[in-house]
Formats: structure tokens, C-alpha cells, sequence
């Protein structure tokens, strides 16, 4: 298959041979779970349980709200014990609303929506329905309710869904190991996808790093004459939307335009088996597969976990650290946060939980720049990190956001080749969010001036109908009308 | 006749010309900046900058006797926007960021008075007379008129708490230069 070269991008260590060759097992059940509110993007759920209610697996306990959010279900059957603020698997640390279960040890399930027998015949809105019901958002990390990108198809032409394992994170195997494991239900999952979104073709995008994935993919997808399989070459960040599509499709996706305005949506490959187990099994979204490595763990592994497990009960069951880790974080190490501490709950954006040590993380106080322009060498976006670094540290956002600031992934790939340790990702995830903040701020200001206007217009108002109330008093013969 | 006519047209072509000149020479000067600036405040009349409202902290604004970080309500936005405006450069990041508020009835202590209900002038106060008060928090900007006259000290200012969806990365911290 033709492939297009995408620009930029690096060479890390991948460093996946430490849980590669690990199957995925099953977490014991944890003694108890923690399922926060918001584990997407969009607003935070609406809670339906309340301190003592018996819940089943698989039971709605909090209800989506508004366009953009997704339900949560119990990952177990058991008792509510708490509804509690935690802090959240964020980097913030920031406490949020969080159901705590006490698991019952029965895993009972509640009774499940009946499969759709033949989702090919069903129509769009009744899949993306139920995988609105069953709690999917997009498991790369993103964490978008995959529901709302399915209705895409409505307002675009889609004639390409992307099927993104290209998993080019370091460490990270979650993928890899599902894709080799559980390649058909991926495959069936897509065929799903790609029926609700009205797409003729499917192309399921692997870096060639994983040739055992790729083989089982190709066996599982050899029957269906409209889904390619596509071995990347190995290069991050390939597996972010924007350049996944360009390298398969060749089309490049304009600045604030989304890749359905090209007629390509990309959704993980975990996105696809949880839609396929929503569709032919009526089960939510209540587990993931999370990759447990870094030098700093004992045992490397791939963990299918229930949602809400603790941080800390994954770490026990790779037989804890083998030393101090300096770092522990979430999802990959080039786009990971790390985590304000181990009590935090696997949530359904999570890939994985690293315990990295201090040769690992290579951290050292930042030099002067010497102008080498590697990081524009590098960047996949084609932008000039160094002169939009410059502007921000400036305080000029304005300027940095003319150079291009929106366009930036956040891939970390500047700061990772910059030989003075600059932390150039930092600064432009900190300008996107003072950018954010401040057209938040811009916004209250003008629904103030709004508010203020029209006060001050009823105030005038009510003035002159007093006014015209009050002259009539002064003549009421004159004015005075038979009823 | 026509000396009449000749006369009033000779006086009013006279007094024409004098009223056009007195215009040109005596006019009152209306500075559009002050206009604009005035445009970009949120116009509550709040009174929080020290000055009488908005109209008039625009005119000190103009004049350079006021800073851009005078309105609190408007915050950092507001600011960035005047100093823009006025081509000075402002260094918000030293500034000690004003601490975003909103105003909380006490209910046991309100006693429906409705006087913070006239004073509000984003109509972000629901209530009515003996009944008790409420306020709307995604609309009230902090500008604590309410809590000035209300006569049993019902009303607080109270920081917004950060939220997951509002929290961004701070700035990194850099001895260098590049």
C-alpha cells in the first residue's frame, strides 16, 4: 500500500521489549473502586447512585449530560459506599466527584441490552446509540465520547475510516498486545464503525515495530475486501491523528479544520473492540487493558483492569518497584502527565502507568539555546518551537499564537531532541491553556457588557412607564374612557 | 417687501456663518479613545477602580492617570486589552493576579429586602420581597455592590475554586535565555 512521508518527528528509545512479549491478564478484583464523574472530555457526568445503593456490573451510576459526555457504569457488582471527592488521575491533583464501590465478589451483571443481531442492517443512529449507552470515548488517550464522532458521518462525507494502531508511544504495548489478542473483535468492531459513518474503506494503520500484530490484523481483515492494512514506518509521532492521516492518505489536514472535513475519521483500536463488545455483547465500557512498565517496576505487564481500580493495586500486582522511581506517569512518556500520587483510579483514557527512573527521565536544569534548530528540524507540525518558545517566555501570546500555536500536537518531540534541555513542550502546553483562560475570561466580560445593557435598557423602561403612569394623574378627566 | 427679505437673509446668512464658526471653534472635544476604551470595560458601573463608573475611568484611562489593571471584574483580559489599546506594556505576570470571586447569599440571614436585587446590574440576583434571595454564580462578576448594601451581611465574596476543565500547566520556570 502507497504511504506518503510525514515530516519531521524522531527516533526515541521505544523500550517496548520490557512488556511486549507479556499477555494481557486479568486484574484480581481490588477491594475497592473508585469511578470519578469525568473521564472524558466534555462535562462531567450526572451521578444516579447514592451512599448505600447495591449496584450490579455493568449498571449506569452516572448519567451523560449536555452534547459532549459519556455514561460510566460499575466495572463490578457491590455496594456504594462513599460518593467522595478524590483527586483526579490529572496532573493538577485536583479533587473531583468520585463513586466509591465496595465489590460484593459476585461480579454480577446487571441485565445487559440485548446484541444487535445485525448491526449492518441497523441503522446509523441506533449504533452510535448504544455505544453512547455503553460509556465509549476514545482510548488513545483523548478520552472524546466516541458516540458524537460517529455522528460525524451526518454533516461530512466519510469515505476513509483510520483505525490508529500505530501505538507509537514508547513503552506503551496495550495495543499491540489487544491487536495480536483480540484482532477480531478489532476488525469487527471497525466494520461497525465504518457502517455507522457510511465509510466505504477501512485502513488500519500499524507501525512496523509490531509484526505480530500486524500478521494477526492481516489474517483477521483478509476476508473483507475494503479494509487494508497499513505497515507505518516507525517514527513519533505517527500515531497522532493529524499525521496518521497524512501518511496514509496523503492528506494533510488545514489549521482549526477537522480530518472529517477531509472524509477521515481515525478512532483507537481499543475504540474498536469496545465498540464491537458494545454491539454483539450489550457490555459497556467498564475495563481496559493498561501497559504497567518503566525500569523502576518489578514486573512489566499488560493489565486488563476494571475502571476505578487503584494506581497503587496495578503496581502491587506487578510485584511493586524493583527500585525508587523518580517519576511515575500516565499514558506514554512523550504525552503522559505525571500523577499526583499512586491512590489515583484507572480511568478509561488510561494506557498506561510508568515508573520511570532518574537515567530514565534524563532531567537536567535547562541550558541557554544555542540556536542548533533541531526542534525545527524535527517538529511533525512544521513549526519553529525556538521562536514560539521565545514569544511565550515573552508573555507574548498573541505573537506565539500567529506562529502557529494551535497547530503544535503537544508531541513533546522538541524538548525530547533539544540539546540544552529547554522544556519547549511546556511552554506551549502552558500558552494554550493562559489562551484558553483568557478567551474564557473575554467571553464573561462580553455576557456582562450584554447583561449590563439590557438592565440598563428595562431600568429606562420601567422610568418612562412610570413617567407616562404619572401624567395621566395629573389630568384624569381628560383622560378617562368609558370601559 | 424686499428690504424685509434682503434684511433676513443678510441676518440669517450672518448668523448662519457665526453659529458655523462658534461650532468649529468652540467645541467640545469628544475623544474617540475614551469612546473605545469605555467600550472595552464590562460597563457595570461598579465602582471598584475608584472612579464614579465606567465613563469615567475611561477619561483617567485616556489622560494616562489611571493603570490598565484598574478593573478587577474584567481581569487580565480587560487589562491586556487596554494596554494594547494604549500601547503600554504592562507586566501582568508580576501583577499579584486578582483572585476571581463571586458573591453567596447566607439563606438564614437574608431577609428579602431586595435591595442587593436593584443593585445588581448584570440582574444576577433571583428573589423577591420577604422571600429569600439567590445568586446566579455563572453570571455575577464579582463586583460586590451587592454585598456593600446589604443591610444583615448576608452576602460574601467567595473565591471561584479551580476546576479540572479551567486548570492549565503553569509557566515553566527559566534562568535562561534564548
Amino acid at each position: 500500500m502507497k504511504l506518503f512521508p510525514i515530516r519531521g518527528g524522531i527516533h526515541p528509545e521505544y523500550r517496548k521489549e520490557l512488556s511486549g512479549e507479556r499477555a494481557i491478564e486479568a486484574l484480581p478484583l481490588p477491594s475497592r473502586l473508585y469511578i470519578p464523574l469525568q473521564q472524558h472530555i466534555g462535562a462531567p457526568a450526572e451521578i444516579l447512585v447514592s451512599e448505600g445503593d447495591l449496584v450490579k456490573k455493568g449498571q449506569v451510576i452516572a448519567r451523560r449530560q449536555g452534547q459532549i459526555s459519556a455514561h460510566h457504569h460499575a466495572s463490578t457488582s457491590g455496594r456504594v459506599v462513599e460518593v467522595t471527592e478524590i483527586p483526579a488521575p490529572h496532573p493538577s491533583g485536583l479533587p473531583q466527584p468520585t463513586i466509591v464501590i465496595e465489590p460484593d465478589g459476585r461480579d454480577e451483571w446487571v441485565t445487559l441490552p440485548e446484541p444487535i443481531a445485525d448491526p449492518f442492517a441497523a441503522a446509523p443512529e441506533v449504533i452510535e446509540e448504544r455505544v453512547a449507552e455503553s460509556g465509549i470515548v476514545g482510548m488513545g488517550g483523548a478520552t472524546f465520547p466516541s458516540a458524537v464522532k460517529l455522528n460525524l458521518g451526518i454533516r461530512h462525507r466519510i469515505d476513509t475510516l483510520l483505525i490508529n494502531g500505530a501505538e507509537c508511544e514508547p513503552y506503551l504495548t496495550c495495543d499491540d498486545r489487544l491487536m495480536r489478542e483480540h484482532a477480531e473483535a478489532i476488525i469487527d468492531g471497525a466494520r461497525i464503525m465504518a457502517h455507522t459513518l457510511g465509510a466505504p474503506r477501512i485502513v488500519v494503520g500499524i507501525e512496523e515495530n509490531k509484526p505480530q500484530a500486524l500478521a494477526a490484523i492481516t489474517v483477521a481483515a483478509s476476508d473483507f475486501p475494503n479494509i487494508d492494512v497499513a505497515a507505518l514506518p516507525v517514527k513519533y509521532p505517527m500515531g497522532s491523528e493529524r499525521h496518521l492521516t497524512l501518511a496514509i492518505t496523503g492528506l494533510e489536514t488545514p489549521a482549526r479544520k477537522l480530518t472529517a472535513d477531509l472524509g477521515v475519521v481515525v478512532h483507537n483500536v481499543a475504540t474498536a473492540r469496545a465498540v464491537h463488545q458494545a454491539v454483539r455483547l450489550g457490555r459497556p465500557l467498564i475495563a481496559r487493558v493498561v501497559t504497567v512498565s518503566g525500569g523502576a517496576m518489578r514486573e512489566p505487564k499488560n493489565i486488563e483492569a476494571p475502571i476505578g481500580a487503584r494506581v497503587s493495586d496495578l503496581i502491587d500486582f506487578c510485584g511493586g518497584f524493583s527500585q525508587r522511581p523518580e517519576r511515575i506517569i500516565q499514558g506514554g512518556p512523550m504525552m503522559g502527565t505525571p500523577l499526583p500520587n499512586l491512590d489515583v483510579p484507572v480511568v478509561k483514557g488510561t494506557s498506561g502507568i510508568l515508573a520511570l527512573t532518574a537515567a530514565e527521565i534524563n532531567e537536567r536544569p535547562a541550558d541557554p539555546c544555542i540556536r542548533c534548530g533541531a526542534c525545527v528540524n524535527i517538529c511533525a507540525c512544521g513549526l519553529t518551537p525556538v521562536e514560539l518558545a521565545a514569544h511565550i517566555r515573552h508573555d507574548d501570546l498573541e505573537g506565539a499564537a500567529k506562529l502557529g500555536l494551535a497547530d503544535c500536537v503537544s508531541c513533546g518531540s522538541c524538548s525530547w531532541v533539544c540539546p540544552s534541555h529547554i522544556p519547549l513542550v511546556h511552554y506551549f502546553n502552558y500558552a494554550k491553556g493562559a489562551l484558553n483562560a483568557r478567551d474564557r475570561e473575554q467571553r464573561k466580560t462580553e455576557r456582562t457588557k450584554t447583561l449590563v445593557e439590557a438592565n440598563a435598557a428595562r431600568q429606562e423602561r420601567i422610568a418612562a412607564q412610570r413617567a407616562a403612569a404619572r401624567k395621566p394623574k395629573a389630568a384624569p378627566a381628560a383622560n378617562e374612557v368609558p370601559s | 417687501m424686499l428690504t424685509a427679505v434682503g434684511s433676513l437673509t443678510a441676518m440669517g446668512v450672518a448668523l448662519g456663518g457665526m453659529l458655523g464658526v462658534a461650532a468649529r471653534l468652540l467645541a467640545v472635544e469628544e475623544d474617540p479613545l475614551e469612546l473605545e476604551l469605555q467600550a472595552m470595560l464590562p460597563g457595570s458601573q461598579c465602582g471598584q477602580c475608584g472612579f464614579v463608573g465606567c465613563a469615567q475611568a475611561a477619561v483617567a484611562l485616556a489622560k494616562g492617570e489611571a493603570s490598565v489593571t484598574l478593573c478587577p471584574p474584567g481581569g487580565k483580559a480587560v487589562a491586556e486589552q487596554l494596554a494594547k489599546r494604549l500601547g503600554v506594556t504592562v507586566d501582568l505576570g508580576d501583577q499579584a493576579p486578582r483572585v476571581p470571586v463571586y458573591a453567596v447569599i447566607d439563606e438564614e440571614l437574608c431577609i428579602g429586602c431586595t435591595r442587593c436585587v436593584k443593585e445588581c446590574s448584570v440582574d444576577g440576583i433571583v428573589g423577591a420581597s420577604k422571600l429569600m434571595h439567590t445568586i446566579v454564580a455563572e453570571v455575577c462578576h464579582g463586583c460586590s455592590k451587592c454585598a456593600q448594601v446589604c443591610p444583615t451581611d448576608a452576602i460574601r465574596m467567595v473565591e471561584i475554586p479551580l476546576t479540572l476543565a479551567a486548570w492549565h500547566w503553569p509557566k515553566p520556570a527559566s534562568p535562561h535565555t534564548h
